[in-house]
């Protein structure tokens, strides 16, 4: 049933909020190492989607199933998948009272059961990867918003993630630090990790993206590669789409 | 003192308080002020206890908080009572807290079962006088299972204060970011690693006040198991009495080694509070 090649496979995926309609018959595969772009209105279920795919959120219906787990409440298996595949907010989500290093190493210390000597090994290895050794001993609040988020980066690579999933990260940031986060984004893409990012930072896309996805009242409406995608999308609403937020 | 519910003033102008407000909140007059009323309560008092022919004998008063005989040094009934009185109440708020965050999270569980239990449980407690419960567990559940005074005492309190105490606990729990929650779990923490490294330790800092204020209460009510005689500050202000007939300078004394004590907590979690602070 599982296809080594598989990451992450939706299949007919129905999610309510109360009596509100969030996905609907919602099917999308994920391959490993593919990198795919979200991107579609506010509201129409970008940021629920990729939630149930590390169960924050539960579908209703459908089928889920990430790296061979399958995925529903009460599954037995969550909290290992949960280690497997990582989530960048886009309000960082860093633990304020703890200081950098240690934000990187209460997962692997206290989930994986690593040493702290270890730990803090494979933290200053990621501290490097994002380019800021020298905040180990800072507190989140003595950062500024993108050393945070690549803190908050740095944080879910040190679980030794095999799929990042990415939740608008660079909205909340202001623009002169939107790139230094883009920037280690596009390097982590390179290294082959699965990247499933919701954004609408269309030339990140164009860089990374194996495949686009446009999303719409709850449902997906456009999936294509980006030279299609861009210059030639098959739903008329995707066109609009595009076109309003290429414009500025 | 119990600053419980802090109404939130942010962003609302201060408005300028009259003339005549500023003149009586100035240092000098205020002090001024204060001297005077408290001058006349304790001059009315005195002439009070003059007019009924009181024996005012404070004299008598410093040997029962230590004397110094031919033996050496040695505390006095009032000291060991306080000493007493420090041990009860931080068992039974090491109990209630124990109490009141098993209360607290089962109200959180999100399970109806857990919600249902502790609601009833709230209630129940809420409902009893103070003095109903402790009559209740000398003298009914104490001989079912062999409690002796000082345990149903303890017991009491605990039980009495975590009530409140859980409330408190689930407004700090609740007052943490849902962020920090959907954080945790995205690394693979167990809700119970969650809580320990991730919720509780940043709920302290929104505990740290209505929870003094609580371990202030309980002192204060602590007070009452003198009813079934057991030997703190308040029973050895009554023994005392009974013996020496200075009822005015004993529970002037009682009061005031209360006052000393829950003052002396409030301003050392203050200091705390402030370390906390710098902290973040
Ligand atoms: N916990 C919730 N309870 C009720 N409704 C919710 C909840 N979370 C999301 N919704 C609703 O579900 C819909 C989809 O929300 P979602 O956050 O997935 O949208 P989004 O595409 O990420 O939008 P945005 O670009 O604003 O982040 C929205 O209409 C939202 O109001
Ligand atoms: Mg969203």
């Amino acid at each position: 049933m599982t296809r080594p090649d598989v990451m992450i496979e939706a299949q007919n995926l129905d999610k309510f909020y109360g009596p509100f309609h969030a996905l609907k018959d919602v099917s999308i595969t994920v391959g490993r190492g593919e990198k795919m772009v979200i991107c579609g209105p506010s509201g129409s279920g970008k940021s629920t989607l990729i939630r149930c795919f590390n169960g924050l959120e539960w579908h209703n219906s459908g089928r889920l199933t990430v790296d061979g787990i399958e995925v529903f409440e009460g599954a037995a298996e969550i909290r290992t998948l949960r280690q497997e595949v990582g989530m960048v907010f886009q309000q960082f989500n860093l633990f304020p009272h703890l200081t950098v290093l240690e934000n990187l190493t209460i997962g692997p210390m206290k989930v994986r059961g690593l040493t702290r000597a270890q730990a803090e090994e494979t933290a200053r290895t990621y501290l490097d990867r994002v380019h800021i050794p020298e905040q180990a001993n800072k507190y989140p609040a003595q950062l500024s918003g993108g050393q945070q988020q690549r803190v908050a980066i740095a944080r879910s690579l040190c679980m030794e993630t095999r799929v990042m999933l990415f939740d608008e990260p660079t909205s909340a940031l202001d623009p002169e630090m939107i790139n230094e986060v883009l920037d280690v984004m596009v390097e982590l893409a390179g290294t082959g990790m699965t990247m499933v990012v919701v954004t609408h930072e269309m030339g990140f896309a164009r860089k990374v993206a194996d495949t686009m996805v446009f999303m719409e009242a709850g449902r997906i409406v456009e999936v294509s590669p980006p030279d299609t995608f861009f210059t030639n999308p098959s739903s008329e609403r995707c066109r609009l789409f595009l076109d309003q937020i290429l414009d500025h | 003192m119990t600053a419980r519910a802090e109404p939130d003033l942010k962003g609302q102008p201060l408005p300028r308080p009259p003339a005549f407000q500023r003149v009586l909140n100035s240092v000098p007059v205020a002090v001024g002020l204060y001297a005077v009323v408290m001058a006349l309560i304790v001059y009315g008092s005195y002439v009070g206890a003059q007019n009924m022919g009181y024996n005012w004998q404070w004299y008598r008063v410093p040997q029962f908080i230590y004397s110094r005989t031919a033996d050496g040094f040695q505390w006095g009934e009032i000291a060991l009572g306080l000493v007493e009185t420090v041990r009860i109440s931080l068992l039974s708020f090491s109990l209630a807290t124990l109490l009141g965050l098993l209360v607290a999270l089962l109200r959180l569980s999100g399970l109806v079962v857990g919600t249902a239990v502790a609601v009833g449980f709230l209630e129940l407690i809420r409902n009893i006088p103070l003095l109903v419960l402790l009559y209740l567990f000398y003298y009914v559940l104490g001989p079912i299972f062999g409690m002796d005074r000082y345990t149903a005492s303890v017991l009491t309190l605990a039980v009495f204060h975590s009530a409140l105490i859980s409330e408190i606990l689930r407004a700090g729990i609740n007052a943490v970011a849902t962020g920090q929650w959907e954080a945790a779990k995205s690394i693979g923490m167990t809700p119970y690693q969650t809580y320990r490294y991730i919720i509780l330790p940043q709920s302290v800092r929104f505990m740290l006040p209505p929870m003094t204020g609580e371990m202030v209460h309980l002192i204060k009510s602590s007070a009452i198991v003198s009813v079934i005689a057991v030997a703190e500050l308040t029973t050895v202000g009554r023994n005392i009495i009974s013996d020496t007939y200075m009822s005015f300078e004993i529970w002037f004394t009682i009061a005031a080694v209360y006052m000393a004590l829950t003052l002396l907590l409030s301003i050392g979690v203050s200091y705390l509070e402030r370390r906390y602070a710098v902290d973040q």
